[in-house]
């Protein structure tokens, strides 16, 4: 170890997965079903799509990434749940990975729910 | 990139109860199942609720499992790993809500713990120095060398207030200031791992569970003396923890943290092992630097004090594991925030290791200043069976027990010496009802004398002759003028020990002394044990009345002392039992046996 940047270089990239550690009762959650009906209908690409892109933007401390069950409305699986405190549930619906980066940026970093993705403009 | 966590607790506690076969499995079914690029299993250290191990949480929403089994592993995989539905019926039943999952840290055991000695156990990977730094590992030691002057460290941690942990609470920072003082050429860093109190293993926990918290803080007062040598010596015993020091070491060198030129500043430090052979005298610090040294580990006289003439005769700091693994907080956050805990005279919070006769057995942190009653009724979830508290032991073989009426006295240095214990290294020992406390003073007095080291009389004779009139006691044999033959030569051993391993020696007498004078009375004038531990008072009898003649108690004695008589109480069918006491060896088989509850002992 030469110098102290070297040390923060290594304290950054190793913090990353700490901080799954962390209860962080702040945090938005973003709630994936991974019940029979939404890994048979792709939420498990999804769930890693979301990962992906929340790691890609050093995220991982504020937004936490679960799976949930099925919460009844198989035939719109994959079906994904945002939850941001002190605002209302937004529950996506025909989720594909492609989708995901804009679910992130849109909404979670930018405060713009998806509205074409939910599932009001789904089931009219 | 992973989306989920999981911990499983490496310690030596959880280990024993198989958490190794559990990381094993788990990581077979998380294959299995093609999870392994989004759950990363990592094995951590004690997370001090070792009662309910082997203990695995999994982030990020936290759940606690606890007493896990090899064969729960497939269910949780599958169902919360996989499909994301918690199996609740395997969780810490505290933490389970009628609807919801409460957060650990609001849990009896955690809430009122405050975590700085232990902070990073059951957090991190202890055999990886990556998780160390991304929790501010060795920036203490950055800042140290490149922005703070030698005296400016040693005054942190003067203005800290920290006092040792290993038990007798002399100050850390004046230790260091006086090593500093003294010029030599070569100078030594120490730090004692010998921890040898029977039930304690606070030490243990912190190199398991944090290694580098302890490499970290000795390269510090290293330079704050001007070292650049240390040594940890560790018991031979503790081989996961020796193991996870040995891993931490070489890749504190492989990051250039330890070696020479440590961040470009010209600042060398390097530190080797050295591994106990189980005495524990060594515990002792002239004993501890002679056997690093290489001979027989006895005590020597102070003055000189090791800050003078330590180790290999050079100036010489030795501090305790949990005293370094404050240090490089307190250079962190400053001496005010540390300063803020605690009471008075003794700042920040203390690790104790609870065992004895409570729930939750297992290792707590708290702020010094923390009552007994916390400790034992909210923390420690109170004593198992609805018995009765009885007393405390702290400090081990060199401290004394509690009684009921000091419950409420704030736990600090001072307060326990006041009341006839002391601090010690933090093992805290419950007993209730069914503990005697002749019998208690006796277990520790033959610690000692199994481990006086023999160099010095009072120690030698005296822990001897004082266990011999103990044991006399305990078996009816004594009289009322030993009580005080006994307070006389315990002072007698106190004053005139060498080291103290005898200075401290009698302790466990004279506090049970003082407080459960009665029971010791009762052994020698009504011959009677109250708490029915000490066999030689014991006299099992069967009630003749309620033997119903089975003859299961005569099956179960291994000394053949029970026979049939030629009574038969009214309503029953069969004659009844008696037990001839001339040939019991009162080892209580019989009343385990009997259904009908008719043998009692007294």
């Amino acid at each position: 170890m030469k110098s102290l940047a070297e040390l923060q270089a290594i304290r950054d990239k190793a913090k990353a997965n700490l901080n799954l550690r962390k209860e962080n009762p702040n945090a938005a959650r973003v709630l994936v079903g991974m019940a029979t009906c939404g890994i048979a209908a792709g939420a498990r690409p999804v769930l890693n799509a979301f990962t992906e892109e929340i790691a890609k933007r050093g995220l991982q401390e504020d937004i936490t990434v679960t799976q949930t069950g099925c919460i009844g409305i198989c035939q719109y699986e994959p079906v994904v749940e945002v939850e941001i405190p002190g605002e209302e549930k937004v529950t996506y619906v025909k989720m594909t990975p492609e989708k995901v980066a804009r679910v992130v940026n849109d909404h979670l970093v930018n405060r713009n729910v998806v509205t074409e993705y939910t599932i009001g403009a789904n089931t009219k | 990139m992973y989306r989920s966590n999981v911990l499983v607790c490496g310690g030596t506690g959880c280990t024993s109860s198989n958490s190794l076969k559990i990381v094993e499995k788990l990581k077979e079914e998380i294959k299995a199942k093609g999870l392994e690029k989004e759950v990363n299993v990592i094995t951590t250290g004690c997370f001090g609720l070792c009662a309910l191990g082997p203990i695995m949480v999994v982030y990020p929403e936290g759940s606690f499992y606890s007493m896990v089994k090899v064969e729960d592993i497939p269910e949780i995989v599958e169902e919360h790993l996989l499909k994301g539905r918690i199996v609740t019926r395997l969780l810490y039943q505290e933490t389970v809500e009628e609807d919801t999952i409460k957060s650990l840290n609001k849990t009896a055991f955690y809430a009122k713990q405050k975590r700085v000695a232990l902070r990073n156990c059951g957090v991190i990977d202890p055999e990886k120095i990556d998780d160390y730094i991304a929790v501010d590992g060795y920036a203490a030691l950055g800042k140290v060398l490149t922005e703070m002057t030698p005296e400016q460290v040693i005054q942190t941690i003067l203005d800290s207030g920290l006092r040792g942990r290993g038990g007798a609470g002399f100050p850390t920072g004046l230790k260091w200031k006086f090593a500093a003082a003294n010029d030599a050429d070569q100078k030594y860093v120490c730090c004692n791992a010998d921890e040898g109190d029977p039930g304690a293993f606070m030490d243990r926990s912190v190199l398991e569970g944090d290694p580098h918290a302890v490499l970290e803080a000795m390269a510090i007062a290293g330079y704050a003396i001007g070292a650049s040598k240390g040594y940890i010596y560790v018991r031979a015993e503790y081989p996961i923890a020796v193991k996870r020091l040995q891993i931490a070491i070489k890749q504190a060198h492989e990051y250039g943290l330890l070696g020479d030129d440590i961040f470009s500043t010209g600042f060398n430090f390097d530190i080797q092992l050295r591994l106990g052979a189980g005495a524990f005298v060594c515990g002792e610090e002239t004993s501890l630097m002679t056997s690093i040294e290489g001979k027989r580990g006895e005590p020597r006289p102070r003055p000189p004090f090791p800050a003078v003439k330590g180790l290999y005769q050079k100036p010489t700091i030795l501090n305790n594991v949990e005293t370094y693994a404050n240090i490089a907080q307190i250079i962190l956050k400053g001496a005010d925030w540390f300063a803020s805990m605690g009471t008075e005279k003794s700042k920040g919070t203390k690790v104790f290791a609870l065992g004895g006769k409570i729930n939750h057995t297992g290792l707590v942190e708290i702020p010094m200043g923390t009552t007994l009653r916390e400790i034992v009724f909210e923390i420690g979830g109170g004593i198992p069976n609805g018995k009765k508290f009885k007393a405390a032991q702290t400090g081990g073989p060199s401290g004394g027990c509690i009684p009921e009426e000091h419950l409420d006295v704030p736990i600090d240095y001072d307060n326990l010496i006041a009341i006839g214990s002391m601090m010690g290294s933090g093992g805290l020992i419950v007993m209730d009802e069914d503990n005697c406390m002749v019998d208690v003073a006796k277990f520790f007095l033959e610690f000692t004398v199994d481990e006086s080291c023999g160099k010095c009389t009072p120690c030698r004779i005296g822990t001897k002759r004082l266990l011999e009139m103990l044991e006399k006691i305990t078996k009816g044999q004594g009289t009322m003028e030993m009580l005080d033959e006994m307070e006389e030569l315990c002072y007698y051993i106190k004053a005139n020990s060498l080291c103290g391993l005898g200075q401290t020696a009698p302790n466990p007498v004279l506090s049970t002394l003082r407080y459960f004078k009665d029971e010791y009375i009762a052994h020698i004038v009504d011959k009677k044990c109250p708490a029915g531990v000490c066999k030689e008072l014991l006299q099992y009898t069967i009630d003749k009345d309620k033997c119903f003649g089975c003859g299961m108690c005569a099956k179960k004695c291994p000394a053949g002392a029970i026979s049939v008589t030629d009574y038969t109480a009214p309503g029953k069918k069969k004659p009844a039992y008696e037990i001839d006491p001339s040939k019991c060896i009162k080892c209580g088989a019989c009343i385990d046996t009997c259904k009908f509850k008719a043998i009692s002992k007294g």
